[in-house]
């Protein structure tokens, strides 16, 4: 072993090798630190190799992972050093302490590009690899011309040419623009004429990102992928080139030209059929990574049937040999074809090898037949399939259980020959590895079994069977509960399953289990009460004890449905309303596999594969509950689900109301991107208005309507008896006709009748309030109460407290806008009729729109507008389903009516619309808001919708806005709305409200 | 892109030479190269050379005490890298002469030299032997 040049840092090594413990290891490099920095301090005393040696140690302590924060100052001069020992570990050690943004590297960039366009090739060729491993943005930009020129030079060498092109690779990663398709296309194509290795390997790297960007105008290099045979490796002509070039043409869409499609396929047959196993390592190697290089290119190509069954067949051989790198190619190999063909039938005669691959001593191998067995799964296997899974699931190891148990789930659902099965298995699942089972899986059976009424008996007797074990995870006892508290009365004649039994068999949990189960426990019971008609008086004694003890729980949302429980429970026959069956969900995709999707992260280039298997697969992942009984209901259901008036007040929901926010689940879908299954599945069983008739209609209307709704029957279903003051009249329609124009009736009711006035200016605006009485004696105690959102500002003047017989008192309301919002102010009024305290919350039409004013823009103005605002946050689109539909006519009357004015001619297309409108608000002064709307004339439900404007919570509420218009049908012959008029009832749990901002609050629950 | 990173780790676990070829803190990499270690290590001789963590494919290969590990993206030709690492093995074994893990710890700037002359940018850049040791050579004539 010949020592290193440099003493010193021989000396160092070796101390740290010696050291006995990492103590000592600190203590040596802490020292070393100690003395570097010191010697650094006054670098004039410093030679150029001790520089050097001192920076070289400085590399070693870092690789050692020790910090050095010191230094980096003198590694980047080290560059500009005329000598190349010292320029070299310049350029070495700067490439590996720093990254692309570090100020140091901006400082060098003139030395670089001196040493680029200089004339010692040994210079070029380090500067071009330190800019080709960290050139950042600015290098880009300042280098790449010199760069191209070096490339194509035929002055150059080859080993400076390499490096170029890689470094061009680089410098086209961080700014696409410095590479100029039109005139580098001919250049990349006689670049790949060259015959040095070092300059056809790099070029191909470079070409593949070059084709992966825009193949269109590469075509021209396609035929010069070729491979030179002067360099061999173990015998096999330039394997790295030969791989890369394949990997090229991945790139480049399948070739259909029939002579050369001819001669591609017959090449890669010959890899393919003629690559045999030898007995050295190497050589396999070299020629088994060609052969697999050539079957991605082979299922690129998008070969005969008979050439993809040649290749299954290979790797069908793959999957069963003894070399482990084969086999776990084979597995991955076949996955990945798969995605890209219908090769499903010929994969199948292998399964028997590939479950055996599910044992496999190698976890890299399992994971892979994991994947495969996954990917293979249909209607026909999928039983086999999940039982082996579940059977592997109690051995499997920790690191593959959740993904185990996810996929299992997701193919038990796509899959299922019938439900029961499906039930089977997730309970199965539950009971194996209850811990991997997240809350989707056991949110989901339950879905599945309120959609499907013939699954309702076998799910609750199995699990009522499960809770026979002596002991069962605590999702177990959730999902048991859950389903016994629904269902169990369709066993009640079956032995073991009286209402008594099931319920103690239950309670014999609750005291090992969590909170949160606790609430499903006791919803459970009074589920139980609910069933049991005649009222069995020792059961239900034993549970109001439970509901008692529970009163004082500390946790709010126990507390809650203690209370709430009791009382209802003691309403006798009417608790069978309240607490009547759940209602079917909504079909909705899977979350679970959502889930899956969301794990296959990669943040690699996206491969060819990868892009063409995206394209071809239709939206098999796309599963909904049970499709027929859910289209029973009602399709539009999910509308009245998706909406909540404001971002602010779902915060609100998610803190101190939760429980409302699960009663009201319907509520919370739309701003948090995970699907609430939690808030659906909590939610009506603790409390949901009676299923009638009614209700889809109620759902149907707007989302704010469709919440109130909901939360009526969730807050005061006390009040539904009480002599209540009707309202005369619709109140929600009555707002939304207000929205849209500027004076009319708020409210009516026997004896009083509020009429609003406005006026709009800017971001300014004037309401008057007519509050008149309608009767022939005075209205006493009248208060009338604003509760404003956070983004206005509202002063009422002085509201009189009584208002004589017959009379009308005038009360001006100024209303400013701070920001862009959708959320609602609203009126607290009430007042006093004989005895009677009526209290009514009304909101207010002082809503976005209102704050609009029309403009008309031309296509000169419109356009250059529409391009500065691009993507997010400023440009939103999305598209929107389940919309109400209408001629396109109506939907810009629509349009008009809120001051979203429609500029007719600027989009060709006629089934488009194109609107333009000035939002006024304190902080975005007057803002230009523009909006497109694309509209499918074959499905009037659906449209696609961009909105900009120069301010993203604009945008952003503009387009939530319009949403909510186009969607909602506001106007709809409906009930008299169940809510207002309350007397003052106390309520079960008063709304401490836990925001400042109880106006936005209460718009969220009215 | 190709190659993330390569690692050369005694069978103690010690890292003998580290080069990424893209940015990680000092804390991601400590954490990263701890992570791959522990799991490399601990496989046998009859399992197969490939490792998946996080979303790096970990192809490694062992000569003696040392292991060669090297990341790469999900979609990288795994059979490829494993024998280019069997070729920076045969070109340090040109240069020293039956290489040993000290020639690398003792020599890490000409380790690190021929490196760079066979990656760049997480790409290969030069596969033939007397290509990537010719500037080497040069240079060691030189002083």
């Amino acid at each position: 072993m010949a020592l290193s040049g440099m003493r010193g840092l021989s000396v160092f090594i070796s101390d740290i090798r010696n050291c006995p413990n990492k103590e000592q290891e600190r203590l040596r490099v802490d020292k070393e630190l100690g003395n570097i920095r010191t010697r650094f301090k006054n670098e004039k005393g410093l030679s150029p190799y001790e520089k050097k040696k001192y920076v070289w140690k400085m590399l070693y302590i870092y690789m050692l992972g020790y910090d050095v924060d010191f230094g980096h100052m003198e590694a980047v001069s080290l560059i500009s050093a005329p000598k190349y020992p010292e320029k070299q570990v310049g350029y070495i050690v700067t490439s590996c302490l720093l990254n692309e943004n570090h100020d140091f590297l901006r400082l060098a960039i003139n030395t670089v590009r001196n040493d680029i366009i200089g004339r010692n090739e040994t210079f070029q060729c380090l500067a071009l690899t330190m800019v080709g491993n960290i050139g950042g943005r600015e290098f880009a930009e300042s280098l790449a011309p010199d760069v191209q020129k070096l490339i194509i030079s035929s002055s150059c060498r080859p080993l400076v040419r390499k490096k170029a092109a890689l470094c061009l690779l680089r410098l086209y990663r961080k700014n696409p623009d410095v590479v100029n398709v039109d005139g580098w296309a001919d250049r990349m194509a006689q670049l790949l004429d060259e015959r040095d290795l070092g300059v056809l390997t790099s070029s191909m790297s470079l070409l593949v990102a070059l084709v992966s960007n825009n193949h269109e105008a590469y075509w021209s290099c396609l035929p010069k992928c070729d491979v030179p045979q002067e360099y061999t490796y173990y015998g096999i002509p330039s394997p790295w080139l030969q791989v890369k070039t394949m990997r090229a043409l991945q790139y480049f869409p399948t070739v259909e030209d029939p002579n050369t499609r001819r001669s591609l396929f017959e090449v890669l047959q010959r890899i393919l059929m003629g690559t045999d196993v030898v007995k050295n390592v190497n050589k396999n190697n070299a020629s088994h990574a060609v052969l697999f290089e050539a079957l991605a290119l082979v299922m690129h190509l998008d070969a005969e049937k008979e050439m993809m069954s040649q290749c299954i067949a290979l790797l069908g051989k793959f999957i069963a040999v003894r070399e482990p790198n084969i086999r776990y190619l084979g597995l991955e190999n076949m996955t990945r074809m798969l995605m890209v063909t219908d090769v499903h039938d010929i994969i199948k005669r292998h399964q028997a090898q590939i479950i055996t691959s599910l044992k496999d001593p190698d976890i890299s191998i399992r994971r892979r037949a994991l994947d495969l067995l996954y990917g293979m799964c249909d209607v026909s296997n999928a039983k086999d399939i999940v039982e082996e899974l579940l059977q592997y699931l109690s051995t499997a190891d920790f690191a593959m259980r959740e993904e185990l148990s996810l996929k299992a789930a997701i193919l038990a659902e796509k899959f299922a020959p019938d439900l029961s099965w499906y039930v089977d298995v997730i309970l199965q699942l539950i009971d194996k590895a209850g811990d991997f089972v997240s809350d989707d899986i056991w949110f989901r059976v339950v879905q599945f079994v309120t959609n499907n009424e013939d699954l309702q008996p076998y799910a609750a007797a199995k699990a009522r069977e499960y809770l026979d074990k002596p002991a069962i995870h605590e999702t177990m006892v959730k999902v048991s509960a859950y389903l016994l508290g629904e269902y169990s009365h369709l066993l009640a004649r079956r032995p073991g399953c009286s209402p008594k039994e099931i319920f103690s068999i239950i309670h014999e949990k609750l005291p090992t289990v969590s909170m949160s189960t606790v609430a499903i426990l006791l919803s459970t019971y009074a589920k139980i009460l609910m069933h049991t008609q005649p009222a069995d008086p020792e059961l239900q004694n034993q549970i109001w004890a439970i509901f008692n003890k529970y009163e004082s729980c500390i946790e709010v949302e126990i507390q809650q449905r203690a209370v709430e429980y009791f009382a209802l429970s003691r309403k006798g026959a009417a608790l069978m309303d309240i607490l009547a069956e759940m209602p079917k969900f909504p079909e909705r995709q899977s979350s679970l596999i959502k889930k899956a999707e969301d794990v296959e992260v990669d943040t690699a280039e996206q491969s060819a594969i990868k892009l063409r298997a995206q394209q071809q697969q239709t939206s098999t992942a796309l599963v909904v509950a049970d499709q027929s009984s859910a289209n029973g209901t009602s399709p539009v259901n999910q509308l009245g689900l998706v909406k909540v008036p404001s971002m602010s007040s779902s915060v609100i929901y998610s803190s101190k109301w939760d429980f409302d926010q699960s009663r009201s689940s319907t509520s919370t879908s739309s701003p948090s991107p995970s699907p609430d299954l939690l808030g659906d599945l909590l939610g009506p069983l603790a409390i949901e208005g009676p299923p009638v008739a009614g209700e889809s209609e109620q759902n149907v209307v707007s989302g704010l309507e469709g919440v109130a709704a909901v939360d009526a029957a969730a807050i005061v279903p006390v009040t539904v008896q009480t002599n209540a003051v009707e309202p005369i009249g619709n109140i929600a329609e009555r707002f939304h006709a207000l929205c849209l124009k500027d004076s009319g009736v708020l409210y009516e009711d026997p004896y009083v009748q509020i009429g609003i006035k406005a006026e709009w200016r800017g971001h300014h605006g004037r309401l008057v309030l007519f509050l008149g009485n309608k009767n022939t004696s005075p209205l006493f105690s009248v208060q009338a109460l604003i509760l404003p959102p956070s983004h206005l500002k509202m002063e009422l003047s002085l509201v009189p407290e009584t208002i004589p017989p017959r009379a009308q008192v005038q009360c001006p309301l100024e209303v400013m806008n701070l920001r862009p919002s959708r959320d609602v102010a609203v009126l607290d009024f009430s007042y006093k009729f004989n005895t009677n305290m009526v209290n009514v919350k009304l909101r207010l039409p002082a809503v976005l729109n209102k704050f609009l004013q029309p403009i008309t823009v031309s296509a000169e103005e419109f356009f250059p507008q529409w391009r500065s605002l691009s993507g997010p946050p400023l440009k939103l689109q999305e598209v929107v389903r389940g919309v109400r539909p209408m001629p396109l006519l109506e939907m810009a009357n629509l349009f008009n009516s809120c001051h979203l004015i429609v500029c007719p001619g600027l989009d060709p297309n006629p089934n488009n619309l194109v609107a333009s409108t000035t939002f006024y608000s304190e902080s975005t002064r007057a803002m230009l808001c523009l909006t497109r709307i694309e509209t499918d004339p074959a499905d009037r439900t659906q449209l696609r919708m961009t909105v900009a404007s120069g301010d993203p919570t604009l945008t952003f509420e503009l387009k939530e806005f319009i949403k909510e218009q186009l969607v909602s049908i506001p106007i709809a012959p409906r009930p008299p709305a169940p809510v207002p008029p309350t007397p003052s009832v106390a309520q079960p749990v008063p709304p401490a409200a836990p925001s400042n901002d109880p106006g936005a609050m209460l718009a969220g629950l009215l | 892109m190709g190659i993330r990173f390569i690692l050369m780790v005694n069978k103690q676990g010690q890292t003998r030479l580290a080069q990424y070829y893209e940015w990680l803190t000092l804390e991601e990499r400590r954490a990263l190269e701890g992570e791959i270690v522990r799991k490399c290590l601990a496989r046998t001789e009859q399992q197969c050379s490939f490792v998946e963590h996080r979303n790096y494919k970990i192809v490694y290969r062992r000569y003696a005490s040392l292991f060669f590990l090297v990341g790469v993206d999900n979609d990288e030709n795994e059979l490829a890298i494993l024998e280019f690492i069997h070729l920076l093995v045969e070109t340090m074994d040109r240069h020293f002469g039956n290489v040993c893990e000290l020639d690398i710890m003792f020599h890490l700037e000409k380790a690190h030299f021929m490196l760079e002359e066979m990656v760049m940018n997480g790409c290969i850049v030069e596969t033939s032997k007397s290509n990537i040791l010719s500037p080497i050579q040069l240079m060691e004539k030189m002083s």
